[in-house]
């Protein structure tokens, strides 16, 4: 047993990803409405752009078209903000972040604030493809699902990251005292 | 609840900057559905014939359609309606782009203004906040420019702005309203924006529009979105290129202008050039059109790439769409360049792309003509190119001449005299065409010209070719998977139609066909008008994704409103009657429903007549073009014709039993 898990078991993950092509891009927001629609309670009973869990950054005049999945909350702001200049257009700041966060209004619910995440249109029974890429006819969104063999040793690197940064905030001594206590009193 | 639409209007009255927000009667909207329906119902109800465009009275109303905001694809029109400086008549000039939707979102259907600002103002909607703020700041800016300043001040770049340029701001009667990649053209509107000081109307909109059925109504999108897929992939053949697919004419994506240019006329609607595109145009106009531009685009929730950001060197960017790649280019007797250059000035200034060509091309015949002289033409460059940029100037600062011309080639003539007036050759209800002559007359479009109350043709014709196919084989082959006919006996009156002999033009399509086929075109577009719709995917091209067939069910399970054919029918039938009384009661009549009389060199006088009679007879309008009682009542029109009696423009006399028995019923 105590073997297994230190050489790692080979998991079977499904990764589900969206292929954005900004080129093919048309600026017509209809995943905006679509996504709204079909996220609302019941189903399609309304739509509100304001409310979708995609957005299409979009510039006519400078050309800018980009859409933005909504990704995870973050509780805090970044230290700093990014700001790109690709092929001579500036980007807003922050203009390709998925968060959800407290430094922009967006990826909100318009009334309550609360964050939104794009959950890929999971439902029962599932899409083929989320709704967003079914409804953008100029292919600016295609859908791929690829499996991958997740090793656990990937977990062990994440578990490793998080305790180098417990070490760094405590003190690696003092973590070892911890690990050393619940050891002892697991076997106990 | 309210489905599809919000059930408020905004009520501006600019004299007093007051604001109030009003719940509609749901009853108007099963009755006329929304969009331009309710847009007639109040001007009728809240413009006197006595009120003129410029004054105070008039009203200006921005109107969504029905399902604007709904997720019904390519639903994104916003329906301006007033009474139009320019035909004294009922305007309704459309646009698409992205305003309506936003607006719905904010919470409004409509947004209706009265009366004049002291000052230049513009109108801030952010849900329920509503503001009129100063625009003095704006004054004599571009119309894409101001809905720039304006996002940037308010800090909301998600604002949509619609605008009007310098030509609004002094009413020039052809002056549009602009709002990025669409504009609001005919009739002037941008003029009566103008005159009550109105610079912009910005929204910004985070609110839900709820649906009836939702299940129904997305299953219907889905498959429209799938037709237009699969419509897509069979182009019609044996059609222009720009007519065999959906959408606008594909100005932009086709590069191939032989049609145009060889079939239109240049100049002030003059000359016709058969040998025109040779190969080396083709590849000049082909590169200067790929070299301009940056990207295809669409409107609201729509597939389809009717429009184009366009960049030349030395010029600010904009967006274009559709024939003003053309008009232009061809009134100026140029080549490509000079158009591009050229519609991006006048985008900036807020003016019609067909108007305005013709005027400034209808200006350089009088004073080649010697009706203008070079004391009126001062300053006139020696330059043709030269000298259609030197008259764009005057006209939209009605400067010198330019105040003149600035009134369109019709008002223009009167004023000038001299002759003039023949000069003006190109107009249908003192409102400039398309730049068509044409040899033998075309008894379908003699009649969409004539009654046509939109006053374009491109917004009436659509569902029935424009010209027979040559063989019986291919004919056979259209008519196959032509299901969007409203009645089986379309199929028949095409299968039946030849380029040549006893089944061709004038007398075939026969008196009664035409009629039917007119009716039926008609009635796309008053659909569309009413429901936000885009004719590019409905009445405008052939066998399109929404039809009537459909229509019902998305209003059904949209809006929540009970509607079948008939009732559509019935519906659409009810706020064009009224459209037309409107425009009876400001004195339109027969004598004003004719086509250009140099339109097509082979005229039939008898044939003409008994075609309008027939029309009109079938449409429930006396032998003058006016609704008779019968025909009002039976639409619930009633006040209608007891305001025609009490006016004097129905008397008993003239509602004689011989036109109101024989009155056609709908047929579905």
């Amino acid at each position: 047993m105590e073997d297994k898990s230190m050489k790692g078991e080979k998991k079977k993950k499904i990764i589900k990803t969206i292929k954005i092509d900004v080129d093919k891009c048309v600026g017509c927001m209809a995943c905006e409405v679509i996504c709204s629609a079909f996220h609302a309670t019941p189903r399609y009973s309304s739509n509100n752009p304001a409310r979708s869990r995609i957005r299409v950054i979009r510039d006519p005049i400078v050309d800018i078209y980009i859409p933005v999945y909504a990704g995870d909350y973050a509780v805090a702001e970044c230290a700093g903000r990014d700001k790109y200049t690709i092929d001579g257009k500036e980007y807003d700041e922050c203009a390709f972040c998925r968060a959800s966060c407290p430094s922009r209004n967006v990826f909100k619910e318009p009334d309550s604030g609360l964050p939104l995440k794009c959950d890929m249109c999971e439902s029962d029974p599932p899409q083929k493809k989320p709704m967003c890429v079914q409804w953008c006819l100029n292919e600016a969104l295609i859908y791929e699902e690829r499996e991958e063999e997740i090793e656990e040793d990937t977990k062990l690197e994440e578990l490793e990251i998080g305790l180098e940064s417990l070490a760094n905030k405590y003190g690696l001594n003092k973590i070892l005292d911890i690990v050393t206590r619940i050891s002892v009193s697991k076997k106990g | 609840m309210r489905y599809a639409e919000t059930g408020f209007n905004l009520e501006i009255d600019l004299t007093r900057g007051s604001i109030e927000r009003v719940t509609t009667d749901p009853g108007e909207t099963e009755r006329y559905l929304g969009g331009l329906g309710t847009n007639a119902k109040i001007l009728w109800d809240r413009v006197p014939p006595e009120v003129e465009p410029f004054s105070p009275d008039n009203l200006l109303i921005f109107a969504t359609g029905l399902l604007c905001g709904t997720p019904a694809p390519g639903c994104n029109r916003t329906i301006v309606s007033t009474i139009s400086p320019q035909t004294r008549l009922m305007a309704f000039s459309m646009m698409g782009g992205f305003w309506a939707p936003e607006l719905k979102y904010a919470g409004y259907d409509k947004v209706i203004f009265r009366g004049k600002s002291p000052n230049l103002v513009y109108l801030w909607i952010n849900n329920d906040k509503v503001e009129i703020r100063d625009a003095s700041h704006l004054m004599g800016k571009g119309a894409i420019e101001t809905a720039e300043l304006i996002q940037k001040e308010l800090k909301e770049p998600k604002a949509q702005v619609a605008a009007i340029g310098l030509a609004g701001e002094n009413r020039v009667y052809f002056a549009s309203i602009e709002q990025g990649r669409s504009s609001a053209s005919r009739g002037g509107i941008g003029a009566v924006m103008g005159d009550k000081g109105l610079k912009a109307i910005a929204v910004r909109g985070t609110g839900d529009i709820n649906i009836a059925h939702s299940g129904e109504f997305l299953e219907l999108c889905n498959e429209v979105l799938e037709y237009i897929k699969v419509r897509g992939e069979k182009p019609i053949p044996g059609v222009m290129p720009i007519l065999a697919g959906l959408g606008s004419p594909q100005e932009m994506k086709i590069h191939d202008e032989k049609w145009h240019t060889e079939s239109f006329m240049w100049g002030n609607s003059r000359h016709r050039r058969k040998d025109f595109w040779t190969e080396e145009v083709e590849k000049e106009w082909t590169q200067t059109m790929e070299n301009s531009q940056t990207r295809l685009i669409s409107c609201y929730n729509c597939p389809l790439k009717c429009a184009a950001t366009i960049s030349i060197p030395g010029f600010p960017t904009y967006m274009m769409k559709c024939f003003s790649k053309l008009t232009y280019t061809m009134a100026a007797m140029s080549n490509l360049d000079f158009g591009l250059e050229i519609a991006q000035r006048a985008t900036e200034y807020g003016v019609d792309a067909f108007s305005t060509p013709q005027v400034m091309a209808f200006a350089l015949e009088l004073y080649e003509n010697g009706i203008l002289t070079d004391d009126d033409m001062q300053g006139l460059p020696a330059d043709n190119e030269g000298r259609f940029h030197w008259l764009l100037d005057r006209i939209v600062r009605r400067e010198g001449i330019g105040n003149i011309l600035a009134n369109g080639t019709y008002w223009a003539a009167q004023e000038i005299g001299k002759g003039a007036e023949v000069f003006a050759h190109n107009n249908i209800k003192k409102t400039e065409q398309l730049p068509l002559k044409l040899s033998m007359l075309n008894p379908i479009y003699f009649l969409m010209y004539s009654t046509g109350e939109k006053i374009n043709i491109t917004q009436i014709e659509g569902q029935f070719p424009q010209m027979p196919f040559p063989t019986k084989e291919e004919r056979e082959e259209f008519v196959k998977d032509w299901y969007h006919v409203p009645d089986e006996k379309f199929k028949q009156y095409f299968l039946d139609w030849e380029l040549r002999g006893e089944n061709s033009f004038p007398y075939y399509p026969t008196v009664e066909m035409c009629c039917d086929i007119v009716d039926w075109q008609e009635k796309m577009h008053y659909i569309d008008d009413a429901l936000g719709m885009c004719a590019g995917l409905s009445s405008f091209p052939l066998k399109p994704p929404y039809h009537i067939h459909n229509y019902p069910r998305f209003i059904s399970s949209g809006a929540g409103i009970e509607m079948d054919e008939a009732q559509l029918t019935q519906a659409a039938k009810r706020y064009r009657t009224l459209v037309r009384a409107i425009n009876i009661r400001r004195g339109m009549r027969r004598k004003d429903e004719k086509p250009p009389e140099n339109h097509w060199k082979k005229r039939f006088p008898e044939l003409e007549k008994e075609l309008l009679d027939a029309y009109y007879k079938l449409k429930g309008w006396n032998n003058d073009g006016i609704p008779i009682k019968e025909s009002l009542n039976e639409l619930g029109l009633d006040f209608v014709s007891e305001d025609f009696q009490q006016r004097g423009i129905l008397t008993d006399i003239e509602d004689a039993p011989s036109l109101g028995t024989s009155l056609q019923k709908e047929k579905n």
